[in-house]
């Protein structure tokens, strides 16, 4: 379904421009990750794509067409999770129950993800008991069981100590591996860098730049993207 | 799907789905009475040897005189067993009752605190004593709620001339309450009241109360028996109620009533068709 | 004379010498209370639920009257369900006034509004929380109600058992409805009330405090079990 498309996309809470008219063509293929301070628009952008807001202004479109029934292709893990309060292997059920596969199907499955994020052993213990860095592996595996095209990723790591970090980082490129689309957003640098194959830099809900990454750290075509890269915060 | 066959096990079990045919089928029947009687523990006295006899479960709705004429009156009773022969007269030729019976008198008493501040204790003249109560601005607990009982207080005050409307706020006091509730009251504030003997008798939070007059004619508390009018509420089962009053007024009934007796004192006289 | 002391020697007393009378009205109590907030928790806590995840016009207005709602006087609600099931009234030709039945429908007209309007309120805030990850799975409102109404349950469970408490606590509504009769419509808090009227304080205080001991083992039996399920559920 891919390529994702805006033209002209804008978002607004009343007189509050979040998204001011970004257009951009996201093609299947690299990992794109979305970068840029806080408040510059990254995850309204992530939440407009994934159909969460409708957007105020503007158009996407999945493959030239509108956004209909690509729902189903798409998946995504929030900064915090949101786990159910029930089992860790249930929390995975659930997504694919919700998502048509029968009960059994939806077992097997489930069990296969988690062997895959390393959490089989913790199956049947609650969701909500595990630690932040499990629940996030938890939420990829709800996602990825899916088995969507496109994985949109908020800020996965923001709350997360490195190790729990590093644990995530290699589970989502694991997925990249098997086929899927990742688009992430980061504020992180180091992040980008490690798992970004192009960025979109995003300022004041304005798109400032979309280049492959050793691009953008070699020569940053804007000044505040050239700023954000030297740590500097112009925008406050 | 289980919740919900819980949920329908649950209520059946708690026997909500029986539905009210599960209790028409048993032969009861409503009876709208007063507090008195059944507070005085009368009717746990000789509704047993009803049932004995006849098989009949009678469930006594127990209000004031006022309200339980009006429960008959809507129809939501069978029979009503009540004190206020003036009124209940008047609504059975309205029609809204039929078969009325005297069944049993007790008396009022006039109770009050042993200080005695109206000078009455010993007295047998009860309008004699309440110029005197009137006179002395003593407090005065009254039931003020259209009950059985309080309509023969107002008509005593209008026989000993006094304007109780003149007290209202003073001395006397309406505490719009059952027979029971007016004497926890009066024995909280120590204040005179009228009451029905029987009533009396089983009331356990007397405090400093003692009945100071009593033996007047003018005392005399008739109860009388008698039947929602079948003709206007049809579901009235009249019958089953007609036997009641049958039994009520029976030589049987007017024995079993003249043998209830609290600390050997009777409680009730019956006098029926006398 | 110790009044408070007798009461405690009284309710000993009736506790320890468990008769049939006092088991039948106790039991009574429970049937209608247990039926009446079943029966709500059936109305209120999809109502609830269904406030709380769809917007629609007039909804605040609702939550409102909702909330007004839950300080209904008992006396009111027993005098409306009297005229509705009065032989004279409307319903008058089902002929269960006067029965457990009005009992329960009179508890179940107070207290499925505090249902409804608590559960609003514990199911808005966890939708607050859950709901971009359940619209992300593609949870339709039923399903996320359903899902909601299941990850609240422990909450929900206390606020059932606070409807419970009010249920089986009240006196005005089902004195009017039930009238009270021996063995047919006497429960405890009726009791009370007539052995309050007849004076015999120890004895009504007696079964206030059986009362009040019911309420609070079953309270305290709940806090364990949320106790142990927030333990065990996070």
């Amino acid at each position: 379904m891919l390529p994702l498309e805006f033209s002209d996309l804008s978002y607004a809470v009343g007189d509050t421009r979040i998204i001011r008219g970004i257009s951009a063509r996201i093609e299947a293929g690299p990992r794109t990750v979305i970068l840029g301070p806080n408040g510059a628009g990254k995850s309204v952008l992530m939440r407009l794509c994934h159909g969460l807001l409708i957007p105020t202004g503007g158009r996407i479109t999945w493959h030239g067409a509108r956004n209909g029934d690509v729902r189903r292709h798409q998946a995504m893990v929030f900064q915090r999770p949101v786990m159910l309060r029930r089992s860790a292997l249930a929390n995975v059920v659930y997504g694919l129950e919700l998502a048509g596969k029968s009960r059994r199907e939806s077992g097997l499955r489930a069990m296969d993800v988690l062997e895959v994020v390393g959490l089989a052993p913790y199956a049947t213990r609650p969701a909500r008991v595990l630690s932040g860095g499990e629940q996030q592996r938890l939420a990829l595996a709800r996602a990825w069981a899916l088995g969507p095209e496109v994985l949109f990723l908020d800020e996965p790591t923001a709350n997360l100590d490195p190790s729990a970090t590093h644990d995530i980082e290699n589970i989502i490129n694991a997925i990249h591996a098997s086929g899927t689309k990742v688009i992430m957003t980061t504020h992180n640098l180091g992040q980008a860098r490690r798992l970004g194959d192009e960025i979109l830099f995003m300022s004041n809900g304005r798109l400032m730049e979309h280049t492959p990454i050793d691009r953008f750290f070699r020569e940053p075509a804007s000044a505040e993207a050239a700023a954000f890269i030297k740590g500097e915060l112009p925008w406050q | 799907m289980a919740i919900v066959r819980g949920v329908v096990l649950a209520l059946t079990l708690l026997g909500v789905l029986q539905g009210p045919a599960a209790w028409a089928q048993q032969k009861s029947i409503v009876v709208a009475s007063t507090t008195s009687t059944e507070n005085s523990g009368l009717f746990k006295h000789i509704l047993p040897i009803f049932k004995t006899k006849t098989g009949i479960d009678v469930r006594v709705v127990a209000q004031g005189t006022g309200q339980a004429l009006d429960t008959g009156k809507r129809g939501d009773a069978d029979v009503v067993f009540v004190h206020d022969k003036v009124k209940e007269l008047a609504l059975v030729k309205e029609g809204a009752f039929v078969n009325r019976n005297d069944v049993m008198y007790n008396d009022f008493v006039v109770v009050g605190p042993k200080s005695d501040p109206a000078k009455i204790v010993g007295s047998k003249d009860v309008t004699a004593a309440l110029k005197a109560i009137s006179a002395a601005k003593a407090p005065f607990a009254s039931r003020g709620d259209k009950s059985g009982t309080h309509a023969a207080e107002l008509r005593l005050w209008q026989a000993a001339g006094v304007d109780v409307a003149s007290g209202k706020g003073g001395w006397y006091r309406e505490t719009g309450s059952g027979m029971g509730a007016t004497l926890n009251t009066a024995s909280g504030m120590n204040a005179y009241a009228l009451t029905d003997r029987g009533t009396w008798l089983s009331f356990k939070n007397r405090g400093d109360l003692t009945i100071v007059v009593e033996g007047d004619k003018r005392l005399f508390n008739q109860y009388g028996v008698m039947l929602v009018n079948p003709a206007r509420h049809s579901h009235v089962k009249k019958e089953l109620g007609q036997s009641f009053i049958d039994w009520l007024v029976s030589a049987d009934g007017q024995k079993s009533i003249a043998n209830y007796k609290i600390g050997g004192e009777q409680l009730f006289f019956p006098n029926a068709g006398r | 004379m110790n009044s408070l002391g007798e009461a405690f020697i009284a309710a000993w007393q009736l506790l320890a010498g468990f008769d049939a009378e006092l088991a039948q009205v106790v039991g009574l109590s429970l049937q209608v209370s247990i039926t009446a907030v079943l029966i709500a928790t059936l109305i209120g806590l999809p109502l609830g639920a269904t406030i709380a995840v769809e917007r629609f016009r007039g909804r605040q207005m609702l939550i409102v009257l909702l909330n007004a709602l839950m300080g209904l006087p008992p006396v009111v609600v027993g005098l409306l369900v009297y005229l509705l099931l009065s032989r004279a009234g409307p319903l008058g030709s089902l002929g269960i006034l006067f029965t457990p039945q009005a009992m329960i429908i009179a508890q179940t007209v107070l207290i499925a509004p505090i249902i409804a309007a608590l559960s609003r309120q514990t199911i808005e805030d966890a939708w607050r929380e859950y709901e971009e990850q359940l619209r992300s799975l593609g949870a339709r409102r039923l399903t996320a109600g359903m899902t909601l109404i299941w990850d609240t349950r422990f909450s929900l469970l206390t606020i059932v058992l606070a409807g419970f408490g009010r249920a089986v606590a009240e006196v005005g509504a089902v004195m009017i409805v039930g009238g009270n009769i021996d063995g047919v419509t006497r429960v405890m808090t009726t009791t009370i009330a007539l052995e309050t009227s007849k004076g015999d304080l120890p004895l009504a205080l007696g079964l206030g405090i059986v009362l009040i001991s019911l309420v609070v083992v079953l309270n305290a039996l709940v806090a364990v079990i949320r106790e142990a399920a927030l333990r065990r559920y996070g």
